[in-house]
C-alpha cells in the first residue's frame, strides 16, 4: 500500500475511534485515584495502565488489592475476568487476512473491548487493514495510560475517593456492561446462578474465590438451561 | 515514584495472564473447531464473571449500594456508559449521606 493510502487508513481509524477515546480519559482517571488511594505510587498505576490495558480486570484488582500484592491472587483473578478476550480474538482472528502472522499477535496484545467491538464493525464493512487498527488501537492505548497517570497523580490530592462515591464507580461500569450483555431469559439465568454463588463463596472464603465460584455457576446455568431447551426440542 | 518489588511482580502477573486470553483466541481457531455448546459456555462467560464481581456490593454490602446498583442499572438501560456511572456514584455519595453509612 502506498504511504498516503496507509496514513489515510490510519486517521480513518482514528476518527471512527474518537468519541471512545474521549470516553475512556475520565475512566482512566478514576482507575489512577482509585490506585493511588489504595497505596499505588503513580508509576506502579501508571505501569499497570500500559502493561495490562483492560479496565475491568485492573478495577478487580483494585477491589481485591493487598499490602504486599498477591500475585497469584491478582493474575487469577485477571485471568477469569479476561477469558472473555479468547472468544473475540478467535472471532476477529478470522477476519484479518490483511495482516501477516506477527501483526496479528501484535495486534492481539491490543485487544481490549472497544478496540474489538469497533474492529468487529471496520471487518464487516470493508477489508481491515493494520494501519486502520492502528488508528484505532494507539489513541485509545495513548489515552488510558496518560489519563491513568493523571488520576494517579491527581488522587494523593483528591483523598478518600469513598466520600464522594467514587469507589462505585467500578461496581458501576460493571453494571453497566452487565446490561449490555442482556439477551433474554437466559442470561437472568446466568446472572441469578452467578450472584447466588458468588454472594455464597463471599460470606464463607476468604479471598477472590467468589469471582471463580459465580463464573463457574454462570456458565453452569447456561449449559443446564441449553439441554433443556433441546430436551423440550 | 516508588516500585514495590511485590507490586511489580503483580502487575507482570497480571499483564501475562491477560497477554494469554487475547492471544489463545487465535491459537485455538487453528486447533479446535468450536461447537455450539462450547460457544454457549464461552459467551456465558463474561455477564457471569462481571455478576461475580458487583454481587457482594450490590447485595450484601449495604442499602446504599443496593439503590445506586439498582439506579445504574435502570439508567444504563437508556443511557450510555459515562452518564449512567455518573448516576450510580451520585446516587451512592447521596444515599450514604442521607442513611450515614
Amino acid at each position: 500500500m502506498k504511504r498516503a493510502g496507509i496514513s489515510q487508513e490510519f486517521f480513518g481509524g482514528m476518527r471512527a475511534m474518537a468519541p471512545l477515546t474521549i470516553a475512556v480519559m475520565p475512566i482512566g482517571l478514576v482507575f489512577g485515584a482509585v490506585a493511588a488511594g489504595k497505596g499505588l505510587s503513580s508509576l506502579e498505576a501508571t505501569l499497570m495502565s500500559a502493561l495490562v490495558f483492560a479496565g475491568g480486570s485492573q478495577f478487580v484488582a483494585m477491589d481485591i488489592w493487598t499490602h504486599p500484592a498477591s500475585s497469584g491472587a491478582l493474575a487469577f483473578s485477571a485471568l477469569l475476568v479476561n477469558i472473555r478476550h479468547l472468544l473475540m480474538s478467535a472471532s476477529i482472528g478470522t477476519k484479518m487476512p490483511a495482516f501477516s502472522s506477527p501483526a496479528k499477535y501484535a495486534a492481539m496484545l491490543l485487544l481490549a473491548d472497544e478496540i474489538w467491538a469497533m474492529a468487529e464493525v471496520r471487518a464487516g464493512e470493508t477489508r481491515l487493514t493494520p494501519a486502520w487498527y492502528a488508528g484505532l488501537a494507539v489513541p485509545f492505548y495513548c489515552a488510558w495510560v496518560l489519563a491513568s497517570l493523571a488520576g494517579a497523580a491527581a488522587g494523593a490530592f483528591l483523598g478518600d475517593p469513598q466520600a464522594i462515591g467514587l469507589d462505585f464507580a467500578f461496581p458501576a461500569v460493571f453494571t453497566v456492561l452487565v446490561m449490555g450483555f442482556w439477551k433474554g431469559r437466559d442470561t437472568g439465568a446466568v446472572l441469578a446462578a452467578s450472584a447466588a454463588a458468588a454472594v455464597l463463596a463471599y460470606q464463607l472464603i476468604p479471598g477472590v474465590w467468589y469471582i471463580a465460584a459465580g463464573a463457574a455457576a454462570g456458565v453452569a446455568a447456561t449449559l443446564v438451561t441449553t439441554r433443556r431447551q433441546e430436551a423440550c426440542a | 515514584m516508588t516500585l514495590d518489588p511485590d507490586t511489580f511482580l503483580a502487575i507482570v502477573a497480571m499483564a501475562a495472564a491477560t497477554m494469554l486470553t487475547r492471544v489463545a483466541g487465535i491459537v485455538v481457531i487453528r486447533f479446535v473447531t468450536i461447537g455450539s455448546q462450547q460457544k454457549r459456555a464461552l459467551e456465558a462467560i463474561p455477564p457471569a464473571v462481571l455478576m461475580a464481581v458487583i454481587a457482594p456490593t450490590a447485595l450484601v454490602t449495604g442499602p446504599a449500594e443496593t439503590l445506586a446498583t439498582v439506579a445504574t442499572a435502570l439508567a444504563a438501560m437508556r443511557l450510555p456508559l459515562l452518564p449512567a456511572v455518573a448516576i450510580g456514584v451520585f446516587v451512592v455519595a447521596v444515599a450514604r449521606a442521607l442513611i450515614g453509612a
